[in-house]
């Protein structure tokens, strides 16, 4: 078990390379240095910046070097800690991002959490009673989850409270605890307004998820193993929690994998949408902007948080299936 | 009697069995997906929607960039089937009237009046994909004016006619969905049969090509692409780098399974058959191997065309996307980007029905036809 960690944790600083390298060529991909695009815009709002500053700024991030050095100069900073200032904001990347963090990691994982409470129950109930009417209803439903996109979702539902309830369910705090520190009330507060959007985000996996747990558990009812089970008198409902849901949970336990990552990025689209404070937003206007080491840093980000996610479906499969890791070793 | 009947009914039972056993493989798939009703019922609202993207003309009102200030924000019309006790197809105009305080439009229904509603009448002139002009229209009221206007599902903020610019737009999505499932389907073929059929270190580096593709999220590198995109492109350039970039994370999928298929076919008698018997290796690939699983390819590609769609909107809807002037069910749903445009006129949302029943059928169609691909399961 152990040997398999490592071998999948040796994988981690070559992958993060690759993806360095990926965010680095996105970064690059505008036409023109993003330096010359912010000066022009300086110009075109009236202000100007002085040579020196731009001076400063061109060598800091070497764009008179060619392309590679460019890049070696951009990682060697990032490694050593430093993500640079960020010109639409005028403030260090580190601060902007460390801000948003926990909020977003808030967001994805409450999510994650709601998807796999409400998914497994559904799929098991769905796989138990196949062909009954909650099957069908919820066949119905997950149809539906996988068509709507999940911005639809939001503007109905924040259309639905501002109607009806008179409310504008946007943000994640009340006015008065925006800036307020944290405190418990702030905290009440925050999962007064996270509910929301963890649902709607939550939906579309919720579909999915189900669908994939009912075909696994559909497919472990038919084994023979249940008769047997059945004949020694075991009762129906322990007798389906104990082997087959368990059986069934593990091709589940490898969606994570990429299921994760596909909470971060899918909630970039919710998030703007509801305005939250979260990491998305901010990569929409770092992309429009063109303030490109933002952008690539946050893009940065999302690759780590795919990579782990891979890394955290890989070893808690590992951990439940003891097939894997000794193919493995 | 009784048993001349059983006979002929045996005997009936033998014809089907004995066609059962001569058809050939794609008449295997039509008998089996033809008992999955659902996905029937797809198939015909897809072809509908076909329809209006090849003539999105002849369904729409009027000019979709046709814009009128005095027409912005007008609630849709619904359309009443009586009058007066008598059948008559029609619709109420709708009365202006600016809110003195809010200086707000205010629009309500012009109760004394009717206006009978036409089919295959003429309305504004549109060409044909560029062969002919016509002015005929699928429906329509006679002499539209500012005192009679007609907008099916109201109209947007600068007064343009929604319904018109949902056929337009359904022309762009669905064209822009079929187009990138096209683009990874040329690279999953091309890219995952080099994979699976000569295997060895192009295997391996196409192999870890798709590994590190899939770890990608793919929204922020979307946004991040698309977002490069040149402003001063034109339409059609953006339209073409936007598929581009969608097929490009898009084909790994594919390019999987079709590596699977050929590393297992690979090994088959009727291969190394034909290999004996002297067949070029593209007559190998393109003759025996590939139609064993076009059914497959085509049951995968039928789900990969709704999430195409719904990226596009997704990007488009951010304004990364295709952007106006062009018409997408992302650009129109652009308009409802917030709450206080939703708020004002809630109408805005109805392009995303057209994306969620869209997006359904699909689902359902992929679901009828990779249940039928594999006639002998």
């Amino acid at each position: 078990m152990l040997i398999y960690i490592i071998k999948r944790l040796l994988l981690l600083p070559f992958l993060l390379l690759i993806f360095s390298v990926i965010a680095f060529l996105l970064i690059q991909a505008p036409p023109g240095d993003f330096l010359t695009s912010y000066i022009a815009e300086l110009a075109a709002s009236g202000s100007s910046m002085e040579r020196a500053q731009i001076d400063a700024l061109r060598a800091l991030y070497g764009l008179d070097q060619p392309m590679y050095l460019q890049y070696f100069k951009w990682m060697g900073r990032i490694l050593t800690g430093d993500l640079g200032v960020s010109l639409d904001w005028q403030r260090p990347i580190s601060e902007l991002i460390g801000e948003r963090m926990g909020l977003t990691l808030a967001l994805g994982l409450g999510t994650f959490v709601f998807t796999w409470l409400i998914a497994i129950p559904i799929g098991i109930f769905s796989a138990t009673r196949k062909y009954s009417f909650f099957d069908y209803f919820f066949t119905v439903f997950n149809y539906f989850g996988v068509a709507t996109p999940t911005f639809m979702t939001a503007l109905v539902l924040m259309w639905i409270a501002f109607k009806y309830y008179g409310v504008s369910v946007t943000g994640l705090f009340s006015a008065e605890y925006i800036d307020a520190p944290w405190s418990w009330d702030r905290v009440v507060d925050l999962l007064q307004h996270l509910w929301l959007p963890v649902v709607i985000l939550g939906l579309d996996g919720t579909a999915r998820l189900a669908r994939v747990m009912r075909a696994n558990l559909l497919d472990e009812l038919k084994k023979p193993y249940m008769e047997m089970a059945r004949a020694k008198g075991l009762s129906e409902w322990r007798l389906v929690m104990k082997y087959p849901v368990r059986l069934a949970l593990n091709p589940l336990v490898s969606t994570i994998g990429w299921y994760l990552p596909l909470i971060f990025s899918g909630s970039v689209i919710v998030a703007t949408v509801m305005n939250l404070p979260t990491i998305g937003p901010m990569l929409l206007r770092a992309l429009i902007s063109q303030d490109m080491f933002l952008a690539g840093t946050i893009i940065l980000f999302y690759m780590m948080l795919a990579v782990v996610g891979t890394l955290i479906s890989d070893i808690l499969l590992a951990w439940l299936d003891p097939r894997i890791r000794l193919d493995e070793e | 009697m009784t048993s001349q009947t059983t006979l002929s009914s045996e005997a009936r039972e033998n014809v089907k069995d004995e066609a059962f056993d001569v058809a050939p493989n794609w008449k295997l798939v039509w008998w089996r997906f033809k008992k999955h009703r659902l996905a029937l019922v797809s198939a015909f609202v897809l072809f509908g929607i076909i329809l209006i993207a090849l003539f999105p003309d002849f369904f729409s009102i009027q000019d979709p960039n046709k814009s009128s200030a005095r027409e912005s924000f007008m609630p849709p019309q619904g359309i009443s089937f009586f009058h007066d006790g008598s059948f008559q197809v029609h619709v109420k105009p709708l009365k202006g009237k600016r809110n003195p305080t809010t200086l707000k439009m205010e629009w309500g229904v012009d109760k004394k009046r009717i206006l009978p509603l036409r089919f295959f009448t003429s309305g504004y002139e549109y060409e044909v994909f560029g062969l002919f002009k016509t002015d005929l229209h699928l429906f329509g009221i006679e002499k539209p004016s500012a005192r009679n206007s007609f907008h099916l599902l109201g109209t947007d903020r600068l007064g343009r006619d929604q319904w018109s610019r949902l056929m337009h737009g359904t022309r762009v999505s669905l064209s822009i969905g079929l187009v990138a499932v096209g683009l990874s389907i040329f690279l999953g073929i091309l890219l995952g049969g080099i994979s699976g059929y000569y295997g060895g270190w192009p295997d391996l580096v196409i192999q870890r090509l798709i590994e590190i593709l899939q770890s990608l999220p793919p929204i922020p590198i979307w946004m991040a692409l698309t977002a490069a995109l040149p402003r001063d492109w034109t339409v059609e350039q953006t339209y073409f780098a936007i598929t581009l970039i969608l097929s490009l994370l898009g084909w790994t999928t594919l390019g999987r399974e079709v590596r699977g298929r050929f590393l297992s076919l690979r090994e088959e008698d009727f291969v190394m058959a034909a290999k004996l018997s002297g067949c070029s290796q593209s007559r190998i690939i393109f003759r025996h191997m590939l139609p064993t699983f076009t059914s497959h390819i085509i049951a995968t590609s039928t789900l990969a065309i709704p999430v195409m769609i719904i990226n596009e909107t997704f990007l488009s809807f951010l304004g990364l996307g295709l952007r106006p002037p062009a018409i997408s069910w992302g650009v129109l749903l652009q308009e409802a980007q917030n709450l206080q445009s939703i708020a004002l006129a809630p109408w805005l949302l109805l392009p995303g029905l057209a994306v969620i029943f869209t997006v359904l059928a699909l689902n359902i169609l992929g679901d009828g036809l990779r249940d039928a691909a594999d006639p002998y399961s």
